[in-house]
């Protein structure tokens, strides 16, 4: 198979990005600044991300459209508002994640944001799962920025004038360059945000004007330490077929109202809502600076091996090693000593919340 | 007069009578990125020559470092366990890792001069 390229691929080497083969595609690893001063940058002013990998489909066509998108995902769809935006799963019928993904509700249909390695998978299991009665399009002609950091609002504004208004998980059309261009108020980084879905062939100018404004360029190594800081999953570490989104951690994106509706995985999920789950994702906090990475084992003071890691880092932010991992559910209480076996040897951990670096979201309507 | 020679495995020996004084050179630090991790050597221990000698992780993964040449180790620099960017800053002078009582100076015949190792890190990147 050969190697995909963004419409900003030029512009990453132009940047000196340093480029790795990332879910098929050449993506920025990091720049010239490196993976620290990158993260850094987010978190103080602003950061532009690459994100055009993932995939962008689009979803038409029918009026029963929502209802049977709710017999796939346990999103509350119907609840959900022109523009607006919901973070959800695909499962498997034994509740297992196969992907992790944003919906956004559009004027005629939804909008899935999916993960790059996943998305030509989940457009075939979503469009038998629909029966082919709609019109399923992975848009590939459409980049995707992300722009991130407590800038961002004022840095997007210069360049497109009024989109500071959109409220979080919120999304709009706007015009660029006499071309629509669609935003979304939303990230992964743990900072106020906007995700722009923009065509191919305008993407560089955009991003150029966005670097003139102050912004930079940021690679996927800093967007893994920003969204670990954030307490952010990652598909493939974090999240994946064998693990459900009770397990994970994440059962507030399972409205109480689908709990007992039908949807696939629900029979599990619903077992799993009464009668709870053997393992569970916490937040790990190393007690020295030895830093634990996937796959690292986590015992009790026993020696008992009860659990692992599935990503761990520094977090420049929190200027400490952070992971995060799965352990038995009796050892998932914040500050329940643990250790990590590193190179032979036993590191002494504490679990501890999620996330390692306090959220900047700017609130919209919240729903219950 | 000191004699400094170089590793395959990126690391750096400046030779002092029979002290020798460790690092990680100028290239393996670009290559590595951002250290943010460092442990060494315990002091007294015996260490042979390209065994695993300490770490370096950088945000991105962990690599071994190891000693390019035998002998016990007499002192560990703890600045660069505290501050481990500064490794990033200074690797080839201040920011050494051990230093060792050399056990066989003749270890050191198998190493890179200055050029050579400079012409096969330029190889081993490109």
């Amino acid at each position: 198979m050969s190697i995909k390229k963004t419409s900003l691929n030029n512009l990453h080497i132009k940047h000196g990005a340093k480029l790795v083969v990332f879910a098929g595609y050449q993506m920025p690893i990091q720049y010239k600044d490196g993976i620290i001063q990158e993260h850094k940058y987010t978190r103080s002013h602003s950061g532009i991300f690459d994100v055009s990998h993932m995939g962008q489909l689009f979803i038409s066509g029918g009026d029963d459209l929502t209802n049977d998108l709710e017999k796939i995902f346990p999103a509350d769809l119907k609840k959900l508002k022109t523009n607006q935006s919901k973070y959800s799963f695909l499962m498997n019928n034994k509740g297992g994640i196969q992907d992790d993904l944003i919906i956004t509700k559009t004027s005629d249909g939804f909008l899935i944001i999916l993960n790059a390695a996943c998305k030509y998978n989940d457009y075939e299991v979503i469009k038998s799962k629909l029966d082919n009665q709609y019109k399923l399009n992975l848009d590939e002609s459409l980049s995707l920025i992300a722009l991130q950091g407590p800038e961002a609002k004022n840095v997007l504004n210069k360049v497109i004038p009024g989109c500071d208004s959109l409220k979080f998980m919120n999304g709009n059309n706007h015009v660029y360059k006499n071309e629509k261009v669609y935003i979304t108020r939303s990230g992964y980084t743990g900072e106020d945000g906007f995700e722009i879905s923009i065509k191919n062939s305008d993407a560089e100018t955009f991003v150029e004007s966005l670097i003139e404004n102050g912004s930079k360029l940021i690679g996927l190594g800093a967007r893994d330490t920003l969204r670990m800081e954030a307490g952010l999953c990652l598909y493939g570490n974090d999240l994946d077929n064998d693990t459900s989104p009770i397990e994970a951690n994440l059962k507030w994106a399972i409205p109480k109202s689908r709990i007992e509706t039908e949807f696939v995985g629900s029979e599990v999920l619903k077992n799993q809502f009464q009668s709870g789950v053997k393992k569970l994702r916490v937040g790990i906090k190393p007690d020295s600076r030895v830093i634990a990475r996937g796959n690292t084992k986590i015992y009790n003071d026993k020696n008992q091996e009860i659990g692992k890691v599935t990503s761990g880092t520094f977090g420049p932010s929190v200027e400490h090693p952070i992971a995060m991992g799965y352990v038995d559910n009796s050892y998932s209480t914040v500050n329940t000593k643990i250790f990590l076996e590193v190179r032979g040897k036993k590191i002494p951990a504490n679990i501890c919340n999620l996330p390692f670096y306090k959220k900047n979201y700017v609130k919209g309507e919240i729903n219950v | 007069m000191s004699e400094v020679k170089y590793s395959k495995e990126h690391e750096w020996i400046k030779l002092d009578g029979e002290e020798a004084t460790i690092g990680i050179t100028k290239h393996a630090t670009e290559m590595l990125g951002d250290i943010v991790f460092a442990e060494l050597p315990e002091k007294g221990s015996n260490v042979d020559k390209d065994g695993t000698a300490g770490v370096v992780e950088s945000t991105k993964a962990a690599s071994d470092v190891y000693t390019p040449v035998s002998g016990e180790v007499i002192d560990t620099n703890q600045m660069i366990v505290d501050d481990p960017s500064k490794i990033n800053e200074d690797p080839e002078e201040t920011a050494w890792f051990f230093k060792l009582k050399i056990k066989d100076k003749s270890e050191m015949d198998s190493l890179m001069s200055k050029e050579e190792y400079e012409k096969f890190a330029k190889e081993t990147s490109a």
